[in-house]
Order: structure tokens, then C-alpha cells, then sequence
């Protein structure tokens, strides 16, 4: 089903999102990948503040490259997530109802999805250039330090992603091929 | 005995760098219109016309087709009849590289060291590979290559007695495991043979040969084929989510090796497949 969400997005139309839709969202989400993703866990393990709330939000994994003149974003396409795996249990606990990016979850991490009623959307990997006209503002708001891997705000219309797993724990990456299969024998 | 000088190959390592980030080689392309005209699953379909279209943006907006740029594998045959002045050679290939980067305005992905990974913010070192040749000419092929896929590639230290049916399996499970995080359709290469490190540099290598050109020895064209058609059928798809194209192409390359041995390794690239190819 095709679909239009606002982010950050209420309860209740995150939960409405199935396996298998096809999203458009539009909003503003937060970009860190591995290395943000790092620190902040650490220190959160330290009892610390981390740099934004994550509460109602979504995480979009991406390291862009660089702007050039004239242009909101470089090339910005999902990185892997099962990267960011073993910090998601964490940053969900945190609020964080979305994440962004490319390839399978851990079992820990479906088992914190569905705790938290988030949600794992993928973006086509490998579609950087397209996928950047979506980003219509970005703005580094924490550990500038990082370079390509700093916390990014960016403002998103109509970036077009699929829901892999639901709130219930529905994983398309499991369905899809199967499914596939099946009708093609 | 010709003279090249080092300003010469970093002029060109850099011209590479970009050319190989925003478009892809012909063979590529045509494997990509292939897959859309065949594609049997409508999402796949639609996920193969997105990256076209991607493909399309990176040219007129000169914009990298992916954000992980890669790291730069380099490859340089250097005639033996060649004499190279100027800087020294690995200085100048990382100083092209730099270059490269900095002004095609692609991702500094490398870190100075792998466990306190701080970026060395220009992309360098490369990875240099450096083979002597018959002649007087310098060939250069730069491969930027990105680690989504590079991190689901594989090594199998086979024994002879798991012959052409191992080698299959293992090719197979790799692919499997790789699934949506490499980036399908992939590109497989594919190194046989060697000795540990041999046979994954030939995996590399594999990847940067043209898609049309099949092996010369007939039984490893053969395999290349029967491959190629059983990852297809694996129904993994664009995206991973389902589809007939999961892989675009898949070379092997091959090397004698020990009797008691058949290593083989398994080099996963996404569908930016990228390398371009010079000779000076």
C-alpha cells in the first residue's frame, strides 16, 4: 500500500504502517551511522546526556559526501544497518521510533522494535543521487568532529522508503523472497 | 626506455577517481537495462528503474551515483621498459587519490587506524596493487570500492575433494548471507585458486573485468554461466526484496595452485560496480 507520513509521526500511524508499504515521508529526521551511533551509546553507558532526543524520532543512517556549491546535500543514500545493531536495543529505549537504512536486523533488535512499536523502513541502497533531491535542508547539529559521520537535521519531502519491519515484527526481507518464489516456481 | 613522470599519474589517478565515482562502464549499463526488461517481480522492477534514473541524476548533476565512494584500489602494470621520476610512486597515487576526492567532492571514508578509527579526511591511502610487465606503458585502473558489499565478502579454504560442487555451495551461501546489506543485484568476482591471499586479490581483480568477456578456459566460462543462473534463482531481487535479478554479472578469474588446496574467494560488490581504466 502506498502511503504519506508526516515525521516525526503520532502512535497510531506509526502502528497503522505495514510490511510491504511504500512510505513517502515528509519531516524532519536525524542522520548517524556507526560512529555517532558509538558515542552515544557510550554515553548513555556513562549516564550521560546524548546530543539530541530521540523521543517520537527517526534515525536515518547515512554519511553523505559533500555538498557542492549550490546544493542542499551530496549523494545520500542508506548505509547497512546491521551496523548499528548492537546500539539500536539502546537508542530505542531512548524513543526513537524510525530508522532508515539497508539490509537485515538482528533478532535483539526486531525483539526491541516491537517493545517499542518502531519501525524499520529500508531506502533503495545504491540510490544516493536520486534520494538526495528529497533532502531539502541539512544542517550538522552535533559532533561536527565526525566529518561525513556527524548528527545531520534534515528536512525530507517525500523521501521515498519501504516498511521492512513492522510494529508486530512483520520482516518483508523474509516474506518478499519467499513470496517471490512461490509465485514464480 | 620511456620516461613517465609521477605528475602524469596523479593528474590521472585523480581524473579517475571522479570519472569511476559518477559513471558506470558500458557492460554495466547494458546488464542494467537487461535486468529491467527481464525483471519478473513489479517492486524489482521499479527499484532497477530508480537506480537508472539514479544513474542519470549522478551524470547531469555530476553528484557520486552511491555515497560510499569507496576506498580507492589501484591498480598500476608498469612496463618494465618504463622509468618512473618525480616523487616516489605510492606517494604519488595517494596524492591523486587526495585529489580526486577532495575535488570531485566525494566521501573521505578512510580511518588512519581500524580500532581508534580516526579519519584521515582525504580519502588516503589507497590500496596500491603494483604488478611489472613486458613494455613500455603504464596502465592504470582505479577501482573505488564500497563496504557495504565489501563487508559480505568471503574467503573458503576448499580441498581438493570438494571440487565444482563445493566451490558452487560456497559461492551460493555467500551470496545468501550477503542478501539486502550488499546491495543487490550485486556483482560477483570470484578468485580460484592461489594460496590464501592470491586467490582474494583474484576475487578483486575479477570484479573489474568486463561483464561480456567470459573466461578464456571453457570450463570456468561454463561455471561463470551455471552460477550466475542459480544466484538468479535464489529469488533475492533489487533491493532484496524479492525478484529474479540478484546478480548482474559474475567472473572468475583462476590461478594454479597447491595440491593439497582450492582456495576460493568471494568478492561481493553492490551494483556500483565502479573502475576506470587507463594507459599511459
Amino acid at each position: 500500500m502506498e502511503r504519506h507520513l508526516k515525521v516525526p509521526a503520532d502512535k497510531k500511524e506509526l502502528i497503522e504502517l505495514k510490511s510491504g508499504d511504500y512510505v513517502y515521508l515528509t519531516g524532519t529526521i536525524y542522520t548517524a551511522r556507526d560512529a555517532a551511533h558509538k558515542r552515544m551509546f557510550d554515553s548513555l553507558l556513562e549516564g550521560k546526556e546524548i546530543p539530541i532526543s530521540l523521543q517520537n524520532q527517526f534515525i536515518y543512517y547515512l554519511g553523505p559526501t559533500p555538498a557542492k556549491e549550490g546544493q542542499v546535500i551530496g549523494s545520500a543514500g542508506p548505509t547497512t544497518s546491521s551496523r548499528m545493531d548492537k546500539y539500536t536495543p539502546a537508542m530505542l529505549e531512548q524513543g526513537l521510533k524510525g530508522m532508515i537504512g539497508k539490509g537485515k536486523r538482528s533478532k535483539e533488535v526486531i525483539s526491541a522494535i516491537i517493545e517499542n512499536q518502531a519501525v524499520y523502513f529500508a531506502a533503495v541502497g545504491g540510490a544516493g543521487a536520486l534520494l538526495s533531491k528529497c533532502i531539502k535542508k541539512s544542517e550538522v547539529i552535533a559532533y561536527d568532529d565526525l566529518g561525513t559521520e556527524a548528527i545531520r537535521k534534515l528536512r525530507v519531502e517525500n523521501f521515498p522508503v519501504i516498511v521492512v519491519i513492522d510494529s508486530q515484527g512483520h520482516n518483508l526481507y523474509e516474506t518478499a523472497v519467499e513470496d517471490f518464489k512461490k509465485n514464480n516456481k | 626506455m620511456r620516461t613517465i613522470h609521477t605528475d602524469d599519474i596523479i593528474k590521472n589517478i585523480r581524473e579517475m577517481c571522479m570519472e569511476a565515482n559518477l559513471s558506470l562502464t558500458e557492460d554495466m549499463k547494458c546488464r542494467f537495462q537487461k535486468a529491467y526488461d527481464s525483471e519478473k517481480s513489479p517492486l524489482g522492477k521499479q527499484i532497477l528503474g530508480q537506480l537508472q534514473e539514479n544513474m542519470e541524476i549522478a551524470k547531469e548533476d555530476a553528484t557520486p551515483i552511491c555515497q560510499d565512494t569507496g576506498m580507492a584500489i589501484v591498480f598500476l602494470n608498469i612496463g618494465q621498459d618504463v622509468h618512473i621520476e618525480g616523487m616516489p610512486l605510492k606517494e604519488a597515487v595517494d596524492e591523486g587519490v587526495r585529489q580526486g576526492y577532495r575535488d570531485g567532492f566525494l566521501r573521505k571514508s578512510v580511518v588512519k587506524d581500524p580500532l581508534i578509527r580516526e579519519n584521515t579526511k582525504d580519502n588516503t591511502p589507497a590500496i596500491l596493487h603494483i604488478d611489472i610487465v613486458p613494455g613500455e606503458n603504464l596502465e592504470i585502473l582505479v577501482a573505488p570500492k564500497g563496504f557495504g558489499s565489501e563487508n559480505m565478502s568471503r574467503i573458503f579454504m576448499l580441498k581438493p575433494a570438494d571440487g565444482e560442487e563445493g566451490i558452487k555451495r560456497s559461492v551460493i551461501e555467500a551470496v545468501k548471507d550477503a542478501g539486502p546489506n550488499a546491495c543487490p543485484p550485486m556483482v560477483i568476482g570470484v578468485g580460484l585458486g592461489g594460496s590464501f591471499e592470491k586467490a582474494a586479490f583474484l576475487a578483486k581483480k575479477a570484479l573489474t573485468r568486463n561483464l561480456d568477456q567470459s573466461s578464456e578456459k571453457p570450463h570456468i566460462a561454463k561455471l561463470e554461466k551455471e552460477l550466475l543462473d542459480e544466484i538468479n534463482q535464489l529469488g533475492i531481487g533489487p533491493g532484496g526484496l524479492g525478484g529474479s535479478t540478484t546478480a548482474l554479472g559474475l567472473n572468475i578469474e583462476t590461478y594454479p595452485t597447491h595440491i593439497a588446496g582450492m582456495p576460493l574467494a568471494v568478492n561481493i560488490c553492490c551494483h556500483v560496480n565502479r573502475h576506470s581504466h587507463r594507459i599511459l
